[in-house]
């Protein structure tokens, strides 16, 4: 089967920058894929070379197959992008943008799919209204419109919930999970490591221009092992505990553990110390923890 | 076929929703420049014999307008969809150079014969000047402002701020349109200016569009049609070279 997106060996500088250095990343059909890494990994520039934005130095990048370079037309016609900036065009109302894309893209009288489209993001009220006048929140909402306008089998979102409030982001991901039901394959990048973790099946994290992790969301988690303990103690953490603390907020610790048996070991010291505890919380390791293990925090 | 049609459509829908600016500002731009050159000149002057000095400048004044006005749709609706990034909504579909390249230089060509047209309308009540040979006049207006739409992409793709692309326009546009005869006839000035006027395209598409009104020129029609023809050519090359570099487009 054809992958979705196939990079290989992807260079690219900006100046002295080697802002891709390398980067081999294969996406199959259907997968539900996150892109993660730190600002300034390289992320964005993926993406801009995966929609034709900038031209790679070395390597090749194809979507389902077709070269982003020699066969641009047809990659770019497979491909919808949510770009991270907030942009519009001030001259047109929501309708209009919509259908001025879907011209760009080849499509006649597409307003049924624009029709459906505006309406599990929430947009049919301000189908006339003119760009201008949306908030932030309305603007995101026609970029991931536009970028959806000729149905394409690969939806690219960068950043897209970046601002945008809650409701718009649950509406939001269930439609786009319901295209990925439907086969549509999506690379998502995002700050926002629980929505990823939610979300992506597999993911890949980028590091000064490199792939550092690609592995399935399970199994990125599992590398973690351990678990951690949040305590409220009646007294100061025992010295002998000191190794396994990450942060302390007033008479609240959270400890990393290496395994649940260490539990008991923590709490005998704190008996033996004196110390009472007062509130505990057990926590799962989270994708942010794996995130800061990878990136080496 | 549908992309390229659909960004000439946008552009032109742009034009229409801001006419103000775009089509009856020039318009009036023009009328005000006929009113008080005719008032001055009228009695002083007589270029050629037997023609009113008003009715010489109105095809000078048309096609000036259309020339502007083509440079300044291209240019600046690509410097403002660069600065707002919503330039990215073309460069991410599946529209080829040549198809960006058609549709931007075809809805320059339209303002600028929409503003010609309206200057001439509004310029027939000072004065009616003949109309002896309309097809140079259709002729020198299309591939003069094809020319300018071009290098109104050139300079649209080149200029990083308006302040640049004004540059562009108030030192290079402005000036070789006021020096290319659209006042006077290039045989009033001396020898010096009149072999420098010779090095300015410009001047090309005045004379060949002043001549399909009177049937009279500073220099034959055939030939300004070839200068005008291959400076297009030229602009043509260079912009779609330009194009499909990616230049400034695609970082």
């Amino acid at each position: 089967m054809l992958l979705a997106v196939d990079a290989r060996q992807v260079h690219k500088h900006y100046g002295s920058l080697h802002a891709l250095d390398g980067v081999d990343l294969r996406i199959e059909q259907g997968e539900f894929f996150g892109l993660l890494g730190p600002n300034g990994a390289g992320k964005t520039t993926l993406i801009n070379l995966l929609a034709g934005l900038a031209l790679p130095d070395g390597g090749q990048l194809s979507v389902l197959g077709h070269d982003v370079v020699t066969q641009y037309r047809d990659s770019r016609r497979l491909l919808g992008v949510v770009p991270q900036e907030l942009v519009f065009d001030p001259f047109f109302s929501v309708r209009e943008t919509l259908r001025l894309q879907s011209g760009y893209f080849g499509i006649r009288d597409n307003d049924a799919w624009i029709d459906e489209v505006m309406h599990h993001l929430d947009l049919t009220d301000k189908a006339n209204t003119n760009m201008r006048k949306l908030s932030g929140g309305m603007k995101r909402r026609v970029l991931v419109a536009q970028a959806l306008v000729h149905k394409p089998p690969v939806i690219v979102l960068d950043e897209p919930t970046a601002g945008v409030d809650v409701e718009l982001r649950q509406s939001m991901w269930r439609f786009i999970q319901q295209l990925n039901r439907d086969g549509h394959t999506v690379l998502l990048t995002t700050h926002y490591l629980d929505e990823a973790e939610a979300l992506c099946g597999r993911i890949a994290m980028l590091k000064r221009g490199q792939v550092v992790a690609l592995d399935s969301t399970q199994n990125l988690l599992s590398s973690i092992g351990g678990c951690r303990v949040r305590l409220k103690l009646s007294g100061e953490l025992p010295s002998i505990l000191s190794p396994q603390l990450v942060e302390k907020i007033d008479q609240e610790y959270l400890l990393a553990l290496p395994s649940y048996q260490a539990l008991e070991t923590v709490l005998a010291q704190l008996r033996e110390a004196g110390v009472a505890v007062q509130e505990m919380k057990l926590q799962q390791p989270d994708l942010e923890d794996v995130f800061l293990k990878v990136m080496g925090h | 076929m549908l992309s390229f049609y659909t960004l000439f459509y946008k552009e032109s829908l742009r034009v229409k929703k801001v006419a103000f600016q775009t089509l009856l500002s020039p318009i009036l731009t023009s009328l005000l420049y006929l009113l008080i050159f005719s008032h001055v000149l009228e009695q002083h002057v007589e270029v050629y014999p037997g023609v009113h000095y008003t009715a010489f400048l109105i095809p000078g004044l048309v096609m000036m307008s259309v020339l502007q006005n083509a440079f300044a749709n291209s240019s600046s609706s690509l410097i403002q969809s660069k600065i707002t990034g919503n330039i990215v909504f073309v460069l991410l579909a599946p529209i080829s150079y040549l198809e960006f390249f058609a549709a931007y230089v075809l809805a320059s060509v339209v303002r600028g014969l929409v503003v010609g047209v309206g200057v001439y309308l509004s310029a027939l009540w000072f004065a009616q000047p003949p109309l002896q040979s309309p097809l140079w006049i259709v002729m020198f207006a299309v591939l003069g402002s094809a020319l300018l739409g071009s290098m109104g992409v050139i300079a649209g793709i080149w200029a990083e701020k308006f302040d640049q692309l004004a540059g562009f326009q108030n030192f290079i546009i402005m000036p070789l349109t006021f020096l290319s005869g659209v006042f006077y006839s290039i045989h009033s000035l001396p020898d010096f200016w009149q072999s420098l006027s010779r090095f300015n395209p410009f001047f090309y598409m005045i004379d060949g569009f002043r001549y399909g009104f009177f049937g009279v020129s500073d220099i034959s029609p055939w030939f300004s049609l070839a200068v005008v023809g291959g400076c297009l050519l030229l602009m043509t090359g260079l912009t779609l070279a330009m194009l499909r570099s990616g230049y400034k487009l695609r970082g």
